[in-house]
């Protein structure tokens, strides 16, 4: 069973949708309970970072997210919370990603990065088996990650950013596979089957 | 790099797609849900859904659609007509809709971008404003194009990127219906003085319509009837842009 993680900051009908479509089982939840029963937890995010590390700290998911061992997939805000910090509001995030997210340089660059970009592979990683390079997806962030020694996939949007990452048991996505189409879809599938 | 974008609009009536010309004479042109998926599976990046339901049930069916429409398409989609309150909008996002378009609610009450924007995120946040020559000025219209404002179209553009929008949702009623192209002078001038992308809306009826609009650094392109009566499919746009030099998403 998967735990889509609802903590109030995150679009969990989207995915749920594809979770539906998969035919895979997961419950919608922000209690500690439900997760501990999940064999993987699915971590959406949209909107800004300091109220959802606050969402999480009300909800008492801080620390059981930093420290479990199940695969567990941020997905865009979701993944930037896992870093160290957030520039957005200076957060202290979850620290499972040694870096910083940083905002996009709105005089070089139209911010938000708003729309379908490729994606080039800098590392294997089981989240993109059978997916091909350069392939488009969905991204809508105003903050990125820089690339960084556990980024798998690169992006450009004036400048190279990390479009995803992983270490351990954690895995991040900057764009949304919920949005982005049957690659979207495989990638999600990816995350349930081989991760 | 990046990819300029796609989006069929769907005017809905009590769940069925209409369009009007020049904002008036509404055809029919089929179910919401079932346009969306075709939409989808032609290769359209993103939807854009405006409601232009006018009863007190609105808010109930507008939720209801949302749901329905995010069960069958996996792309992104935007939704707008009557939404003035942060509730309707966590509702609506709560949906499975990834960005909510406000028009009159804005004019109204300005600070609803900067309110929407930090719950929410920019990202899903969409201004979408309607310009009209009056005189030599484009101004502001309100209410779906029935109301005119005090507002000049440029000075509110730069207004709504200040408060926080994440993108502008740009129609041409002067243009909107008659194929005969986008605003360009004027989307011109948007795109150097905003931060935020534009979405250019009014006016397409060929091929070429869209390669200009492009070519002034416009991020996406909107139309309606072109593709509801399947005058131009998305992929055989999309093949015209590649051959053209145009990013797009194949």
């Amino acid at each position: 069973m998967i735990a889509l993680i609802d903590y109030g900051a995150g679009n969990t009908a989207s995915v749920a949708n594809v979770l539906d479509e998969l035919n895979y089982e997961y419950i919608i939840t922000k209690h500690e309970s439900d997760i501990s029963k999940a064999d993987k937890i699915i971590f959406p995010g949209v909107g800004e970072a300091s109220s959802a590390i606050k969402n999480l700290h009300l909800t008492n998911l801080f620390t059981m997210l930093r420290v479990t061992k199940k695969p567990m997939l941020g997905i865009c805000l979701g993944m930037q919370l896992l870093c160290d910090k957030s520039k957005e509001g200076n957060t202290a995030c979850l620290g499972i990603f040694p870096i910083t997210t940083e905002k996009f340089d709105e005089t070089k660059i139209k911010v938000p990065n708003m729309g379908w970009n490729q994606i080039k592979y800098v590392k294997q990683s089981k989240l993109f088996y059978e997916i091909p390079e350069e392939e488009y997806f969905y991204f809508a962030n105003s903050y990125y990650v820089p690339v960084n020694e556990n980024t798998t996939s690169i992006c450009y949007y004036g400048i190279d950013f990390c479009s995803s990452m992983e270490k351990d048991n954690f895995y991040g996505v900057q764009f949304h596979p919920e949005k982005s189409g049957k690659m979207g879809i495989r990638l999600i599938k990816n995350f349930v089957e081989k991760c | 790099m990046i990819s300029k974008r796609i989006i069929p609009c769907l005017d809905v009536q009590n769940g069925m797609v209409v369009k009007g010309i020049n904002f008036v004479e509404l055809r029919h042109a089929g179910s919401a849900v079932e346009l969306a998926e075709r939409y989808y599976n032609e290769g359209a990046d993103e939807l854009v859904f405006l409601d232009i339901t006018a009863s007190i049930e609105k808010r109930k069916t507008l939720v209801e659609l949302v749901k329905q429409v995010a069960k069958v398409i996996r792309i992104p989609f935007t939704v707008g007509g009557g939404i003035s309150e942060l509730k309707d909008i966590e509702a609506l996002l709560g949906s499975g809709a990834d960005k909510v378009s406000l028009n009159t609610s804005i004019v109204k009450n300005p600070s609803l971008i900067s309110e929407a924007a930090k719950r929410f995120g920019s990202q899903a946040v969409v201004a979408a404003i309607d310009v009209k020559n009056v005189g030599s000025q484009k101004k502001v219209f309100i209410k779906g194009g029935k109301e005119e404002t005090e507002l000049d179209g440029l000075e509110w553009c730069r207004k709504v990127n200040e408060l926080g929008a994440g993108e502008i949702l740009l129609t041409s009623m002067d243009h909107d219906g008659t194929k005969n192209g986008y605003d360009l002078p004027f989307l011109k001038q948007v795109v150097e003085d905003v931060t935020i992308p534009i979405i250019a809306s009014g006016g397409a009826g060929t091929k070429e319509h869209f390669l200009d609009v492009f070519n002034i650094s416009v991020d996406a392109a909107l139309a309606a009837s072109l593709f509801h009566y399947e005058e131009l499919t998305i992929k055989e746009l999309k093949q015209y842009l590649q051959s053209n030099g145009i990013r797009v998403r194949l």
